[in-house]
């Protein structure tokens, strides 16, 4: 298992534990634990509502690819850290990462 | 006012293919989508993306299942209104619904169905003080009659294809165009990008990179459009019109207000017909919800079927409803 923080649209941070070894993207797992994240289009990189920003921990993860900077590009606003949380793998690397939702109001 | 039997809001894969199963049975259908084209997400999103899961297809791209279904639904002639986004549903006395759009077109229907899939797709906002004051008023998220900018000064924001887009279209068309655009370098279709540095270098529209929008001001109207750039300095613009184009995001928009039963975004029904709450509705596809859903465009399609059998009893009141297979009786267009 796999743990990290999440800080919610308003700021409030709660650590959220995932398995590590299921295939899972960050998304799935944000989406699980009931984190309003629409994921429009289901994890293709394709509609930036799984929109996040990386406050720490973003060594391991690497930078954005190249499907998501096309997105995050689109929107109004995005950080030096912003990532597609569908894109990223719940992995060991994640671990004691903060994870800020940067994605849109869901209604 | 237009009138028919079962008004189908959203025309994504499943409101589609709801008007064959409403034509087997002889009932008419117009759809309602606020995109300006049909096929909902499959066409707004991911058009050249494979699908594996559609039952007799081992792959087929979004776009093509969309133009299949609408091949499909052609004997029973449904009719659309896109581009428009429903706004308010009322009940007439005999049960019977209007809805009425964001641009009132009126439509006369016996039974609503939504298949509005995550919501209408609306245009994503830069976060700006008095943005709202201006809607309308100057600020506009989409170029629906190129001629309203005709002579006129217009801001445009963004940095994808249809930023690009429209500022080569508009800079024939308006009296000054502007681009603002937050990074050096475009991602968008790299023959645009070029056209677009081509056009700033002929002096024909001003390319401001490295920007953000900070600020809008007017008086009643919009009149100036303030950026900062890189070093914080502000740039104030003239203008008579900004255009920000940040891609589009689902909303679930004025159907959260129409008294339906709503969890987590999504409508919750009666599986035995996929009915809500309310007499006369019904919510298929993504949109809705019920112990054990999946969103699967083929769960939706099952929806479909079965919601339409249901809903024959009030299109048709005095007729009993008999089960008809399309091997038997083949598709009788109308």
């Amino acid at each position: 298992m796999v743990n990290f923080i999440v800080e919610d649209n308003d700021g409030n941070r709660q650590p959220v534990e995932a398995p590590d070894d299921m295939g899972f993207s960050l998304m799935e797992i944000l989406k699980a634990s009931d984190y309003p994240v629409l994921a429009t289009c289901g994890g293709m990189a394709l509609c930036a509502t799984c929109h996040v920003e990386i406050l720490e921990g973003k060594d391991g993860l690497g930078d954005a690819t190249d499907a998501e900077l096309d997105q995050l590009e689109n929107l109004p606003e995005y950080f030096p850290t912003s990532r597609l949380a569908c894109q990223i793998r719940i992995s060991d690397v994640l671990e004691g990462a903060v994870i800020k939702l940067r994605g849109e109001d869901v209604v | 006012m237009i009138h028919t039997d079962i008004c189908i809001i959203g025309a994504g894969p499943v409101g589609l293919f709801a008007v064959f199963e409403a034509g087997l049975l002889k009932m008419r259908c117009h759809l309602i989508d606020a995109l300006p084209q049909v096929g909902g997400q499959l066409s707004e999103i991911y058009p050249q993306k494979p699908i594996y899961d559609i039952p007799g297809y081992p792959e087929v791209k979004a776009q093509e299942l969309v133009d299949n279904l609408m091949e499909q639904i052609k004997p029973f002639s449904p009719t659309f209104t896109l581009g428009e986004r429903v706004d308010h549903l009322d009940k007439q006395e005999d049960g019977s619904f209007v809805v009425t759009t964001s641009d009132k077109t009126h439509i006369h229907a016996k039974v609503i169905v939504i298949a509005g899939g995550l919501g209408c797709f609306e245009p994503r906002k830069p976060v700006l003080e008095n943005l709202d004051a201006f809607e309308g008023k100057g600020i506009t998220y989409m170029v629906k009659n190129p001629e309203t900018f005709r002579d006129k000064k217009v801001v445009l924001a963004g940095g994808g294809d249809s930023a690009l887009d429209w500022t080569i279209f508009l800079s024939n068309v308006a009296q000054k165009v502007t681009l603002v655009h937050r990074n050096e370098t475009f991602r968008g279709a790299p023959d645009s990008a070029a056209k677009v540095f081509d056009l700033a270098n002929q002096g024909k529209i001003d390319l401001i990179l490295s920007a953000n929008l900070k600020e809008v001001g007017g008086n009643g109207k919009l009149n100036s459009v303030t950026l900062e750039d890189k070093s914080k300095a502000e740039i104030k613009i003239d203008t008579d019109y900004l255009i920000p184009l940040f891609g589009l995001s689902p909303k679930l928009g004025p159907i959260a207000d129409w008294g339906l039963s709503i969890d987590k975004n999504a409508i919750e029904v009666d599986t035995r017909d996929y009915s809500t709450g309310v007499e006369r509705i019904y919510a298929i596809g993504d949109i809705n919800t019920y112990p054990g859903k999946l969103k699967l465009i083929l769960c939706g399609f099952h929806e479909a079927a079965i919601m339409m059998h249901s809903a024959f009893k009030y299109v048709y009141p005095d007729q009993k409803l008999s089960f008809k297979y399309t091997t038997v009786n083949g598709v009788n267009s109308f």
